[in-house]
């Protein structure tokens, strides 16, 4: 038993250094956001800030008369992102979900021209299609708008959707809804009685997927929004950086709140994640 | 309706009915949009969308092909997607055999893995940034303790270490994401193949290379071919991190494109780069949906 016990003790060292890995980066990242900004700017660092302040997240969500532009505005970036974040799933678990059962379960012509059709899309970048959309946007006055956002997102939330959940609805087996047509159901009552309550758990996964890339999504809403009518959290961070006197203290409050929302959802349903990875989704 | 519908018909055209509005959305917002940037790419347009339009049939493309910009861009954009997913892999591959083998805390370990994936790129690549920084980094303030260096260095000022940083940045990001995957089809693997190597004499090391590491191959690929076509289209991060700087040193194909259609105004050319990315990517979902769609027959 003892080189057995060893083994087991060396392997424990081993998971040490991944762990500082993970953790060490978002330990600063958080550290720098309590930190005031003298502590941060200090030579050699202050590693455990001396005296931790909330200053940063008070200026984020109470902002008074000096607080900078970008931090004032934060808190509504926030919500740009929620709105458009939970608009964007709520659509496409809709849509995806309805196109998915009847590519997947219904005899009809085309049926797998249009399944490889979806999955092909599911690959176009967003720069290929940016021009574009662009041009579209302005043209009916949607730059600056949620709604440009929500429906742009559709271009890659969609047809990651419809490949996500037919794997779901694949694996549920065919006897239970030739069990329900027996029993009087028609199609469109099996579907919603019978399949859509034991997808939950694909729905979930799929729909946690779509929200936490809508969430990440950066590159539309740099190009399609630039005010605070529409601007989204990934945006208001990125232009943190781009000022000249860079406010990192803020920049880094934004940064944890920003990730905070992704983590905890991801972290609460873990085990739809791995499942969803194994199906094949990718978030940026 | 005049006549009751076969239940064939009746399928089909509830099937019809229940894709109609997905269609709808994906023709809209995807497949004619790539169209109109293949048409765009056809023109001269140097002063943005508004400017003048001249048919350049494949001008654009002829264009980019003989500029030296472009290779280079394409090589930096194969260096950056090469050395991030090969890293990735590996050590992705690592911790999930590590995982696998149930050390003194694995559960914990699974569970903080999902941390760096979660988090926004953006963020990412801010905190990253900061890390970085010549003058306050943390990057520095720790080499300089631990004596490793004997002043601060200015990191993102040189391209190729500005390159690696940012590569070091997306495995932070990435390698999670490799191993969860690895590690869950590591779990389902069947146990007896491995024992009976084991009884056979085959040690820790060959078990994995030989047993393990060829049952785990679609899981790998699988996840080679997603990193792949991500690495190759990288624009976040490198947006955040160095912003294409020094000197244009840290572009790929993605910024490039960025640059030529939204700062230098050469809309033609630009959607002719984006198509051709848009030509690799397809390349590369053929060869995803070859490995992981199989037919339905029903």
């Amino acid at each position: 038993m003892k080189p057995k016990i060893l083994r087991k003790l060396l392997l424990g060292l081993l998971v040490v250094p991944v762990l500082l890995f993970v953790y060490l980066p978002v330990a600063w990242l958080v550290i720098s956001s309590i930190s005031t900004r003298a502590e941060l700017l200090s030579v050699p660092i202050h590693w455990i800030p001396h005296q931790p302040t909330l200053q940063n997240y008070m200026n984020i969500f109470f902002p008074a008369q000096g607080t900078s532009e970008v931090a004032r505005t934060f808190r509504i970036t926030l919500w740009n992102s929620l709105l458009v974040a939970s608009s964007v799933t709520a659509i496409t678990l809709v849509f995806g979900s309805l196109a998915s059962y009847a590519l997947i379960r219904l005899r009809m012509p085309f049926r797998q021209p249009i399944l490889l059709g979806i999955l092909g899309t599911r690959m176009i970048p967003e720069i290929s299609l940016v021009i574009p959309l662009y041009l579209f946007a302005s043209r009916y006055r949607l730059l600056n708008t949620p709604g440009i956002l929500i429906i742009t997102y559709l271009s890659f939330a969609l047809p990651f959707a419809i490949w996500l959940m037919a794997a779901f609805f694949d694996t549920i087996p065919i006897e239970l809804e030739d069990a329900a047509r027996i029993d009087g159901c028609d199609r469109l009552e099996t579907l919603f009685r019978i399949i859509m309550p034991i997808s939950t758990p694909g729905l979930i996964s799929t729909g946690l997927f779509v929200f936490l890339t809508a969430w990440d999504e950066f590159f539309f809403a740099l190009i399609f929004t630039s005010t605070v009518a529409a601007k989204t959290v990934p945006v208001a961070i990125a232009e943190f950086t781009g000022r000249y006197v860079v406010d990192v203290g803020s920049m880094m409050t934004g940064g944890v709140l920003a990730a905070i929302p992704p983590v905890i959802l991801s972290l609460i349903f873990q085990r739809y994640i791995v499942s969803g990875l194994t199906a094949g989704a990718v978030k940026g | 309706m005049r006549r009751k519908l076969t239940l064939t018909q009746q399928d089909a055209l509830i099937g019809f009915l229940l894709i109609l509005p997905s269609l709808i959305i994906i023709v809209g917002i995807s497949l004619q949009p790539i169209i109109s940037t293949v048409y765009l790419s056809l023109f001269e347009l140097s002063r943005g969308v508004t400017s003048e339009q001249t048919f350049v049939g494949l001008g654009n493309y002829a264009a980019l092909l003989t500029d030296p910009v472009f290779w280079v861009t394409i090589s930096r954009t194969l260096y950056f997607t090469i050395v991030s997913v090969g890293l990735e892999l590996l050590l992705g591959l690592a911790i999930a055999q590590l995982i696998h083998t149930h050390p003194p805390g694995w559960q914990f370990l699974r569970t903080s893995l999902i941390i760096p994936w979660a988090v926004p790129t953006i963020v990412n690549g801010t905190m990253w940034r900061w890390i970085y920084n010549a003058d306050y980094g943390a990057l520095n303030g720790l080499l300089l303790q631990l004596g490793l260096i004997d002043k601060y260095i200015p990191w993102l000022t040189q391209p190729n270490t500005a390159m690696n940083l940012v590569i070091l940045a997306d495995i932070w990001h990435s390698v999670p994401f490799i191993a969860l995957i690895l590690q869950a089809a590591l779990a389902t693997l069947p146990t007896d193949l491995d024992e009976a190597a084991s009884v056979d004499g085959a040690n820790a090391l060959q078990r994995f290379v030989f047993i393990r590491l060829p049952l785990l191959r679609p899981a790998i690929l699988v996840a080679l071919v997603i990193r792949t076509v991500e690495a190759f289209r990288v624009f976040d991060i490198i947006y955040v991190i160095t912003n294409g700087g020094p000197a244009f040193g840290t572009v790929t194909i993605s910024f490039l494109t960025y640059l030529e259609s939204f700062s230098f105004g050469h809309v033609g050319r630009g959607s002719a780069l984006a198509f051709l990315i848009s030509i690799f990517t397809l390349i590369m979902a053929f060869i995803y949906i070859r490995i992981l769609y199989r037919p339905v027959e029903r």
